[in-house]
Parts: C-alpha cells; structure tokens; sequence
C-alpha cells in the first residue's frame, strides 16, 4: 500500500496540488477537513487565494456537498444512518430521541462539545440496520433503548 | 510508481500460463470476511481471536482477507482451509467461536459443535461427509454469480489470485487480436444493459464516443453509490477490484480513451484503499499507464472522492463534480458520449456494468446473451435487506420473479409476519405490492408496475411499515438531495414533502383551516408529481415522484386512513401514535413524568401514573425513559375527533 505523509498543516494540503487546478478544489477541501476535522473560514481564504478562486465559488462548493462541515465538531461524532433498510426498522425514532436525549438537532453540537449527531444517508451496512456510528465503531441492531448506555461509551 | 520489472516478468509469466500462481498447500489457510458489513458486524475482532488462538496452540497458519460472499445475515463469515480438505465456511464467527474454530477444526480436525455453514465443491480434496456444498444452501442455490463469482473467496488486492481465477487473459487476447470495433460488436451482441438504473445498452454508449475523433477521450466509472439501501457497487470494489478495472481498460481500448476516473463515494475508505492497491500493483506489472503490455493502448486511471451528493449519480452532474464544480446536471444532448469531461468525449458506467466486461469475453458473447430474458441479458446483483431473514447481496439471472428472491433467497419475511411490499429502485424507483410479485425482474416488466431498476436495492417491508410513511422518507431524502436548479424539483419536490407531511401528521393540535390544508393535499399530489416527473431536468427528477405515485396507486386505502380517520395503521407516524401505561408494570417512579415535553403524564409519586391522550405528542420520549417498560405503544383504534 502507499505510504502517504499526512499533510500537518494548510500549506502542505496545498503543496500537494502544484497545478493549481480548479478539479482539485474538491480534493483540498477534503483534504482541509481530515486536517481539521472541519472547513474554517480561514483555510476557505487561503484556498482561494492558492487557486485563484473567488471565496464565494468555494463557499458554493462547500455547502452544496454533504461531506463538508463549517463548524468544528464535538469530541464524538455520533452518525445516524436513515437508509431505507434503516427507516424500515425505525431509525427516525432512533434519531428522534437521539435529538431529546442529548437536547440538540441533527448536525448541531452539545454545549459540552461532547456529541455531534450527524445524519447520514447510507452507511452500506443495511444487514444489520438500525446502525449508529460513533467515531467509526458501528453499533447495529439497535433498539431506542440501548442509546444511553452507547453514548455512555464515549466520554 | 513506476514499471518493476521483476513482477512484471512474474504477472507476463501467469498470464501466458507459463507458471500458476499457487497457495501453501502444507500449512492452514484462513479466510476472514472483511467488508465493510462483516467489520461492522466485528470480523476484526474474530481476526484477533483467531490470531491468539493460533498462538497459543503454536500452529501456523496464513489468514487473508476476502471482501464479503454476500450472506450479510450471518456474518461474521470464516472460512477455514486444511490441507487436503476442501475450503470448509463458519458464519457467526464471534471471538468464541473463533478460538473454538482453532481448537477443535484446525488443531483436531472435528468440526462437532461449531456454526458450520457450508463447504467448497474441491476437486483436490474428498467432500467432508454431513456439510452441505454451498451453492446448494437455500441462500445460493437460485443464485448465479457472474459478478460477485470472486468476492468473499479471493484475496481482493492479490494480482496474481485474480489472473489465476481468469482475470486479464481475455483482455490480454483481445489487446493482441481485437480491433476497437469487434470488441464493441461483442458487448453489443452480448445485450448488456447499463446497471446503474436507465439501462441503455452499454455497447451503443460505447460506439457513440468510439466514433468521436478526438485524441482524447475519458472512461469514468460511477462508483457514486448514493442510494439509500444499496451497497453493491461497494461489495464489488471491496472483493474483486481488478474486475472493475479491468472492465474500464476494455472500455478505454474500445473508445479509444487514454485516461480513465473512478469516482467513488468518500464513505467507502475500504473500497478506495483496495482500488489503490489495486491500481499500484497493475501500474507495477505494466498493466496500466503507458503501452499496456507493450502494445500501443496506454490508459491511466485516477481515483475521485466524491463529497456526498445524490446527485452526482447522474453522469453530467458526476463530469461537473469531477472538475471541482457543484455537483448540478445539465441539459443534454450533447451528450457526454460527444461532450464530456472538460468537453472531451466521455463514457460513464456504472461499477456492475464494468463487472461484467471481463465475463462476457472470458465465456463469449452468444454465452452471455443466453442469460436473461430476451430483452434483458446477464445477471442482476441485488442488495437484500429491509425486514426479512437473509440480508444480504444476491446475483440473480435476469428473469427470476421477485417472490422467488424474496421468499426463496431470502427465506421469506422475519418474525413470520405478513408481507407488504418491496422498495426497488432507491428513491427513483416505486413500491411493489403483494399482486405483482410474480413480475419477471426485467428492466421492462419493472417499468410496467411503476417501479424501476435502479441500481439494485430491494428494501422488503412487512405488515408493520407505513407505506405514507415510506412515501414521505424518499421525499424528504430527494427534497434535501435536490441540486436545486430545475424549477420543478427544488419547489415541486418540497411542496410534496409539506403535503406528505401534513398527512402524517395528527390533526389533533391543528386549526381548522390547517385540517382543510390537510384535506386540500392528496387533491393536488397526484397533479403535482406528475408535473414534476414531466418536466424536471434530469433523471433524479423525472422520477424523483416515483415512490408517492406507486404508493398512491397500490395503496390508497393507508393515505385515506391517515386523512380521513386521523390514523397510521402501523402507528409508525409520529404525533400520530398513542401511548398508554400499563397500570400493572408502573412503579410510580415519576421518570416519564420528567422526560415528556408537553405536560401530558400525570401521577403521584410511587403511584400509577396516566397519559392525558389530548395532551400526548405521541414523540415517545415516556417509552425509552420508563425501565420497566410499563409504557407501551397503542397500535389499534385511538382515533381522535376529527
């Protein structure tokens, strides 16, 4: 397999891409966020002065993709799957009482910045929908029930 | 990374037969189902459990793992290998069985007490007496498998196990021997459709770009998953790689192209880094980049992440996304055929469409034609889930009828309850009820009931799903997924999702003229859908009102009793759902109280507690809080005033 250096800071990201080509915004800008874990204001201004493009084109581009975050997410990323498999054994209750249990919406963070719910439309794992997953651990076949004692997991 | 010459000469050796590529046979093979369904299901930690064990019992073994065989039900899957017998399979496999595994199979040779799901046919090795062959389990045996023949048995990222196992021999001929056109004249005899959802014949895409004269051209592979209960393009870009590239480099020969993108979803981090391994180690064997196999063909091939938009599944949103645009559709014709990526002609398959490129010159085209129906050729790989026993991914031959996948591959509906319907198709696709379950699955016969190809999800949903309910959920996923370009998407598809929502919502808290709203939307549904599907852009659009139209039309009788009665008969809809306590179970420890957000429970402390029905929501936030599961759902009859 390739060993490839992770970039540490912006520069590097950008450094990466010597052509300066509009195809690779997308690639910086999910380069950006495996950085910082979300696309701040300032890489959005150093971008656009790398590849010569107007904030607003990539502020346009960041929004339009589900990928992309513009806020900094919590200590844990809890993602609720709502495929069809899923919402078939009952993901929207799931991530309803998601939502009253830590008291925020979907793609908000708790005050503590412990949670992030993030909503996410087809993990692949449908066998064994319902599924969360909690900074990449899939918890699957889940009931309303067995939500505290999985957040409980994650401090 | 440049040619390396020692495996070049290696890989050339294997493909012209001069040497076989070969497995230690003195020493036990273990195979560990390592997709991303089996990881989430913990192979990983069955793989650590096995490891220990080997240790601890000081055997050596080698362990390799295989992308997913598709029986996801029971996972996860192990496969076991001793010398002179033949490859023996494990489902189930949790740490302690594992270790079990260890002990009893591989160190003893008794298989007394272990999850023994099937065994391989081996011509070198006598059958094992009592385990059955597995393309004779329930599960596989109506099953053909063209494109998944390697997933979950070969060694993904090993080159030479998939050269051994046919790969890139018949490419290799036809690099020699075939002109461009005669390999376009055999996909064309062969039938093959495309498998991402529209089904046009793939050999005619193919001769649109071919006659293009332009020195450069492109062949992208979609390998954007985006619908919502489909995982089979990951299965195969996770367990035979090559397949896929393989398909794309005939492609690229056929068109004429010199360059080639994979653009895949950036949620399928293993499926990307087996493509790059994949990649690396053909770029080493001189069997992708410049003058393929010392022939004039160079073809290069680049991966794109895509960043999670529905959308670009439609191939002139995908060209948009690939040069770093948003993701938006557009007009057609020219078509990419003509006017593709940065305006260079341009062809656009799907991933399973690419799988099967390698079959259909490996057994003949005519061989290939045989398969199907007379309109629809080949295989069809579908992703069973929703509530039924066997989840899992299944390749049928075209012209199985759906109640033979569903009850006979995937043994029925769970919990012996009663069947509903089936989702085919993702969100472009339609609802199939019980009366039309004989239907051959064609891409025709499917047209006829409403429903559609698509790429291949079948979501099967029991007595308990709401079909409203269901018809909202896709509207919801197509409202946020819509680019937002076409008139008729962006505000059609939102005001279908207001109407569908107004429905499944109780009319208890609303006002009068609310009800009358209420009332006013399954008037203008059916107009409205209709107009969006005539006059929408691009195919997400055009049949983004699929799943309200084939609900409408199967199921009448449920959006009545949500409109008219105030009722979800599988009280699934919330606000809609009544909940009640059961007075016996109730301690009277007052943390329903607490949890509900409008004031409807009453009780004293350490006596039975009430709900106040004209208060309840119906959010069910008093059912997750009670620990004595004292409060329960009211399934039948709570209608209220109206």
């Amino acid at each position: 397999m390739k060993l490839k250096e992770t970039p540490q800071n912006i520069e590097e990201i950008l450094g990466n891409y010597p052509q300066k080509l509009r195809s690779d915004l997308i690639p910086i800008l999910q380069d950006v966020q495996e950085l910082q874990g979300y696309i701040s204001q300032d890489a959005i201004k150093q971008i656009s002065g790398y590849l010569d493009l107007p904030t607003s084109k990539i502020f346009g581009v960041a929004t339009f993709y589900n990928q992309f975050r513009l806020n900094p997410p919590g200590r844990h990323l809890v993602q609720v799957c709502r495929g069809t498999a899923c919402h078939v054994k009952g993901s929207a209750k799931l991530l309803e009482s998601l939502e009253r249990e830590l008291g925020i919406k979907a793609a908000q963070t708790t005050k503590d910045r412990r949670y992030t719910i993030e909503v996410v439309a087809c993990m692949g794992a449908c066998s064994i929908a319902p599924v969360i997953c909690v900074d990449g651990n899939y918890h699957g076949r889940l009931d309303v029930k067995d939500l505290p004692a999985i957040l409980e997991q994650y401090e | 990374m440049g040619v390396n010459t020692e495996y070049k000469n290696h890989i050339k050796a294997l493909l012209e037969n001069n040497t076989t590529f070969s497995r230690s046979a003195d020493k036990p093979v273990i195979f560990v189902g390592a997709g991303t369904c089996g990881l989430a299901c913990g192979a990983a930690s069955s793989e650590e459990a096995i490891k220990s064990a080997l240790e601890s019992n000081g055997i050596d073994a080698e362990i390799i793992d295989v992308g997913c065989v598709g029986y996801c039900e029971v996972e996860p899957i192990v496969d076991v290998k001793l010398p002179g017998k033949p490859r023996v399979t494990f489902f189930q496999v949790d740490n302690s069985q594992a270790k079990q595994i260890v002990e009893t199979y591989i160190k003893n040779g008794s298989l007394e007490g272990l999850n023994v799901l099937a065994q391989y046919k081996d011509e070198t090795a006598e059958p094992i007496e009592g385990v059955e062959e597995i393309n004779q389990i329930t599960f596989f045996k109506k099953q053909m498998k063209i494109v998944l023949e390697n997933c979950g048995v070969i060694n993904p990222t090993s080159l030479e196990e998939y050269i051994s196992r046919g790969g890139f021999k018949s490419f290799a001929r036809l690099l020699k021997e075939y002109t461009p056109e005669r390999v376009i004249d055999d996909v064309l005899k062969s039938g093959l459709r495309g498998r991402g959802g529209g089904g046009f014949p793939t050999g005619k895409k193919w001769q649109f770009a071919a006659v293009q004269k332009n020195p450069h051209k492109y062949v992208i592979c979609n390998a954007d998953e985006g619908d919502p209960g489909a995982f089979m393009d990951r299965s195969v870009l996770e367990g035979d790689p090559y397949r896929v590239i393989e398909g794309m480099m005939t492609a690229g020969f056929a068109i004429g192209a010199d360059a080639g993108y994979v653009y895949i979803r950036a949620e399928y981090p293993l499926a990307i880094a087996h493509l790059e391994e994949a990649m690396d180690k053909l770029e080493q064997a001189g069997l992708l980049g410049d003058n393929i196999l010392d022939t004039d063909f160079s073809f290069k091939l680049k991966i794109k992440k895509g960043a999670g938009a529905f959308v670009c599944g439609e191939e002139t949103a995908l060209i948009a996304s690939i040069e770093g645009k948003r993701g938006m559709p557009r007009y057609r014709p020219p078509y990419p055929a003509v006017s593709g990526l940065w305006g260079y002609p341009t062809i656009i398959n799907n991933v399973e469409t690419y799988a099967n490129i390698p079959s259909i010159f490996r057994m003949g085209a005519e061989n290939f034609a045989k398969i199907g129906t007379a309109g629809s050729k080949g295989t069809k790989v579908f992703a069973l889930s929703g509530n039924i026993k066997n989840n899992g991914l299944v390749e049928v031959p075209m012209g199985i009828t759906l109640r033979e996948i569903i009850f006979d591959i995937a043994g029925g509906i769970a919990k012996e309850k009663k069947y509903k319907a089936v989702q085919i198709g993702g969100p472009s696709g339609g609802c199939i009820p019980e009366q039309h379950l004989d239907i051959s699955i064609d891409y025709e016969s499917l047209k006829q009931v409403g429903a559609m190809m698509g790429s291949g999800g079948l979501v099967v949903m029991d007595e308990d799903a709401c079909m409203v309910d269901v018809a909202r959920y896709f509207m919801d996923f197509i409202q946020k997924e819509s680019c937002g370009k076409c008139i008729p998407c962006r505000e059609g598809t939102k005001r279908l999702l207001e109407i569908l929502t107004r429905i499944t919502t109780s009319a208890k808290f609303m006002s009068e003229m609310e009800r009358l709203e209420r009332f006013g939307g399954i008037v203008y549904m059916n107009r409205l859908a209709q107009s969006i599907k005539d006059t929408a852009l691009c195919g997400l659009g055009q049949t983004a009102a699929n799943p309200v139209l084939s609900t409408l039309k199967y199921f009448k009788d449920e959006y009545e009793e949500h409109i008219y009665n105030n009722r979800c008969p599988a009280g699934l809809c919330s606000g809609m759902t009544d909940y009640k306590i059961i007075a016996e179970k109730c301690r009277g420890c007052g943390l329903c109280k607490i949890k509900c957000p409008n004031n409807a429970i009453v009780g004293e402390r350490k006596h039975v507690h009430y709900i106040i029905a004209d208060r309840c929501i119906g959010c069910g936030a008093c059912h997750v809080a009670c620990k004595f599961d004292a409060v329960e759902q009211v399934k039948e009859g709570v209608a209220s005033e109206n």
